[in-house]
């Protein structure tokens, strides 16, 4: 008997009048709404038929369609095991059986993430480190998230927010009435003035090419959407951040191929190892849209040289893909290394590359501190995705009251600047701060020019050399150290052993207490020989 | 000289060149003519009338008012702790001061006749946002899900677009006021079958937009039974909760849960938002109210990808926990929608156009069936054209609801001040007044 390979939960109960001849289509045909398409053949759609009313009449219990002809007589007083019936398709085991009669939900509630970066997120949230109230708290290093220059901007927060959400000729109606989902045009100059500002070149991001969405996170997503169907792929250089999975992947039906990049070439992507991963996903029969990439990186922090955004450009040419270029962290670089946005190299080479294929990220929550005020933005050079985006920006626009607070910030150019210098120090002076107490205990970091992070080496404390290893020491660190930390399994790093530990939720002080509490677990490490 | 290889342009997603948008539907086209030619008292006063926006701008005033007295809402600089938990990490659980305010609010716009848990309550930036996660999250590509019509235009984007999930209408008609009734239900539930389509839910819009109307008690008890039958979700949208005219005609499905002790309501969510009923489109607020476990945590965590900033939170907070403020909105929001809708039946009906009987809503359902040439939807199409270049009003034509009754309009009258409204009843009543001359004179070949 034919599998049928659409979802294949009927739904019971009263359905009545179920068709007698149960039509076996290919899923695709489903998808294209060609309703109507009788392919069936007669004899497995009768006996078909049968099962369901065999089922049916144990009482209203969701069924598969079964891959092999029922096994159970009817004399059985209960119904197939799932798991025997086998070959059903892949997505069903996962979706929860649930509690008998209860409606099923989509196989998209299955596919969560729950591993380790979400787990140890969780534990950091419920017993968070004071230093007065919780001193055995769990200190959070998994969140990237920048903590250290709030001061000043709650500073002019104070002096300026009323002024700047209600302004004297400006009422109620002014924020309160529908806009636009993309976001204000004032908002857009502003903030295409505030990237040229954070990459401290005399850039022009042109604000008609901008769609504001409410964070980074849902511009990857809306590209993702505009840039390949379901059942495609990306590729990303490997490690890359947990949270990428979710945002490319969960809802989208597009999949992420990585392409690894290992502490040989402290992390950087090689031309080879992306061929590699172009080929291989070929052979899967995955067509590869598009090459997503994070500058600075998360989770190592280093940054794209000219040469190597050169690269890329030429190779998704050569395969006539998309580049997505997520550069949150521009404004977090702190080495003395250039950056150079991938927005650069468009606007000094416009005639050598096709500039419909590049797109970039930004966003405001990691360089701004200014996570809950989440702003994202997607640039891109291409008009028709810029057209689809900016229709899709209605499923995560950004309230107008936050637009009109960010005008006004934003506009203040004086502060602004002071505010990237400050912030640049800080980040500069805890990444020093934090790498030289990581190295007295032995630890060593890649050296990162960007984010507020340090990529470090503890494959000298795990037992055993692999994924395993190193989720004990995850372990061994959330729940005994009481440290937080992402392993670098969760980011998909092919090396055991790497972690990625943030430095923008700690002030100064902080620092010791979490050099301490490593050293003390490091000493019960049994290091690999 | 060389012929030029073109190189195939770098390709795009089927979402991305898909017009399942449906800018290019009548909706959104008259959108367009206003846009282009827009009535102004002062300045305009021959453009073109919106009628075709459901927002509310009845009741500005009483919010500029509490903002005016509570300036400390819209300023977090002095509180150094409260700012650093505002700034604070996304999170998607939301503030819990404003879940608490938002349950507060639900519950007593519907007169504390039902109870609402913060915890159940997940938050989106806006209505279409949760309308979009939950389809995301109840149905998969290719499955569908029944709404009555006439429905709001916006659905076929926002529940299809991105999801794959395909809508399947319940075809109400104006022999019984639209009302939803089981066969319909059935009917359309058999349709999808038919088709080998895999019904995952229903939605209701409750008020209804476009209809105005609140559903009855009893058939929100049917389409429970139905749903429960079938075994599949029921999503109440019910943005337009606080828009009834009277307390007390409004009955939620928590109401019916609530009664029922919450049998079997793990399968029922409901959407709310602050769009409508508070005037705040463009605060971008919406929620979704679960009574499953499973969909509010699943939902929590798609709700990173449309999340409310913390500032917002914070202002809607303290505005929704002030009782006086809520029940004082409440009351006068209400009272002012009853006027303008009393205002715009009675010209209506002056004119000689009927409506259905509507208690909710910022808009009216309008019968204009007996002026078509034909009762097709091409009829339809051609009065709305004339509406909207001669008479110069944007009004939403039913064909656009997927109404099945050609000839109805869904006219919007909280959008703008009690004078335009005038202006545009004034212009309706020459309309039908021209065409009664030019039905009464047979020498007349056109107009």
């Amino acid at each position: 008997m034919k599998k049928t390979r659409n979802s294949t939960t009927t739904t019971t109960g009263g359905g009545g009048a179920t068709t007698a001849m149960r039509v076996i289509v290919p899923l695709q045909g489903i998808v294209q709404g060609r309703g109507g398409l009788f392919l069936g053949s007669v004899i497995p759609c009768a006996l078909f038929y049968f099962l369901q009313l065999y089922l049916k009449g144990r009482g209203g219990r969701n069924s598969d369609e079964p891959a092999a002809p029922p096994e159970s007589s009817p004399s059985e007083t209960h119904l197939p095991d799932v798991s025997t019936l086998q070959r059903v398709h892949s997505r069903l085991l996962l979706s929860p059986r649930g509690t008998s009669g209860l409606a099923q939900v989509s196989s998209r509630i299955a596919k969560q993430a729950d591993g380790p970066y979400y787990v140890g997120l969780n534990h950091a949230a419920d017993d968070p480190y004071d230093e007065m109230n919780n001193p055995d708290g769990v200190i959070q290093l998994g969140l990237a998230e920048n903590r250290l220059s709030l001061d000043v901007v709650q500073e002019w927060l104070a002096d300026n927010t009323r002024e700047s959400i209600i302004c004297q000729d400006l009422s109620i109606s002014g924020i309160a009435a529908f806009q636009s989902f993309d976001g204000l045009v004032e908002l857009k100059v502003v903030v295409a003035g505030f990237m040229s500002q954070v990459i401290e070149k005399p850039m022009f991001f042109n604000p008609a090419q901008i769609v504001l969405t409410a964070g980074a996170t849902p511009a990857i997503e809306i590209l993702s959407f505009c840039l390949a169907d379901p059942g495609n792929a990306f590729l990303a250089p490997s490690p890359y951040y947990p949270d990428l999975d979710r945002d490319v992947k969960w809802r989208t039906g597009v999949e992420i191929v990585p392409v690894p990049c290992r502490s040989a070439d402290n992390f950087s992507l090689s031309t080879t190892a992306l061929d590699r991963a172009f080929n291989q996903a070929k052979k899967r029969g995955l067509k590869v849209r598009g090459i997503i990439i994070s500058n600075p990186s998360n989770p190592v922090g280093i940054l794209y040289n000219r040469e190597m955004l050169y690269s890329l450009l030429d190779f998704a040419t050569e395969k006539n893909i998309h580049i997505i270029s997520n550069e949150v962290f521009a404004g977090s670089t702190h080495g003395s290394e250039e950056f150079v946005s991938m927005a650069e190299i468009i606007n000094t080479e416009g005639e050598n590359f096709d500039r419909n294929r590049v797109h970039i990220v930004y966003g405001l929550s990691k360089d701004v501190s200014l996570p809950g005020f989440g702003i994202g933005v997607i640039y891109t050079f291409n008009e028709n995705v810029l057209s689809a985006a900016k229709k899709l920006a209605r499923f995560s626009p950004v309230s107008a009251p936050t637009q009109r607070l960010l005008i006004s910030m934003l506009s203040h150019t004086k502060f602004i600047q002071r505010y990237i210098k400050i912030n640049r120090e800080r980040v500069r002076r805890m990444y020093i701060l934090f790498m030289g107490g990581l190295k007295l205990l032995g630890i060593e970091c890649t050296k990162s020019n960007g984010g507020f992070y340090c990529w470090a080496d503890m494959s000298s404390l795990i037992r055993s050399y692999s994924e395993k290893g190193e989720l004990e020491l995850w372990e061994k660190l959330l729940n005994v150290a009481k440290v937080n930390a992402t392993p670098g399994s969760s980011c998909h790093c092919v090396e055991p052993g790497w972690f990625q530990l943030c430095f923008s939720t700690l002030r100064e002080k902080d620092i010791p207490v979490v050099i301490e509490r490593i050293r003390r677990i490091s000493e019960t490490c049994i290091s690999r020989s | 000289m060389a012929i030029e290889i073109e190189k195939p342009a770098v390709g795009l997603s089927k979402v991305a060149v898909s017009d399942t948008h449906g800018e290019y539907s009548p909706y959104f086209a008259g959108w367009k003519a206003y846009d282009e030619n827009p009535y102004d008292e002062l300045w305009n006063s021959s453009g073109v009338i919106q009628m075709g926006l459901a927002e509310n701008q009845v009741s500005f005033d009483l919010l500029e008012q509490y903002l005016e007295k509570h300036s400390e809402a819209t300023n977090w600089g002095n509180r150094t702790s409260g700012f650093r938990d505002n700034a604070l990490f996304q999170d998607y659980h939301g503030l819990q001061s404003f879940r608490k305010a938002m349950a507060s609010f639900m519950e007593q716009i519907r007169g504390g006749r039902a109870k609402f848990n913060p915890d159940r309550i997940v938050i989106t930036a806006g209505a279409t946002a949760a309308n979009e996660l939950l389809t995301f999250i109840l149905a998969d590509p290719g499955d569908a899900l029944l709404i009555p019509t006439p429905y709001y235009p916006g659905f076929d984007r926002d529940l299809r677009w991105r999801t794959g999930v395909k809508i399947v209408p319940v075809h109400c008609d104006s022999s019984n006021n639209f009302e939803i009734t089981p066969q319909a239900l059935d009917a359309a539930y058999n349709e999808a079958e038919s088709h080998n389509i895999k019904v995952k839910g229903v939605l209701i819009t409750n008020p209804s937009n476009p209809l105005g109307a609140t559903i009855k008690r009893s058939t929100l008890e049917e389409i429970l039974e139905f749903v429960t039958r079938k075994n599949i979700h029921l999503v109440s949208d019910e943005i337009y909760s606080g828009s009834t005219f009277s307390g007390e005609e409004f009955v939620s499905v928590a109401e019916v849960l609530e009664a029922r002790d919450y049998k079997e309501s793990d399968r029922v969510h409901i959407v709310y938002s602050l769009s409508k009923d508070l005037g705040l489109p463009g605060f971008r607020v919406g929620t979704i109210y679960s009574y499953n476990d499973k969909v509010v945590t699943t939902a929590r965590r798609m709700s990173s990808f449309t999340l409310i900033s913390s500032q917002t939170q914070q202002l809607l907070a303290s505005m929704l926990s002030d009782r006086t403020f809520t029940e004082n909105y409440i009351k006068t929001n209400r009272e002012r929608l009853k006027k303008r809708h009393q205002m715009i039946i009675d010209g209506l009906k002056n004119s000689g156009i009927e409506c259905l009987k509507g208690n909710a809503g910022l808009f009216c359902w309008m019968n204009l069936s007996p002026l078509l040439e034909e009762p097709t939807k091409e009829s339809e199409l051609t009065l709305w054209k004339s509406m909207l270049h001669e008479v110069k009003l944007n009004i939403s034509p039913g064909s656009s609801c997927h109404c099945s009754d050609p000839g109805w309009f869904r006219v919007c009258f909280a959008n703008m001040s009690e004078q335009t409204l005038q202006v545009a009843l004034t212009r309706i009543h020459n309309f039908m007044d021209r065409r009664k001359a030019m039905k009464s004179s047979p020498d007349f070949s056109s107009y």
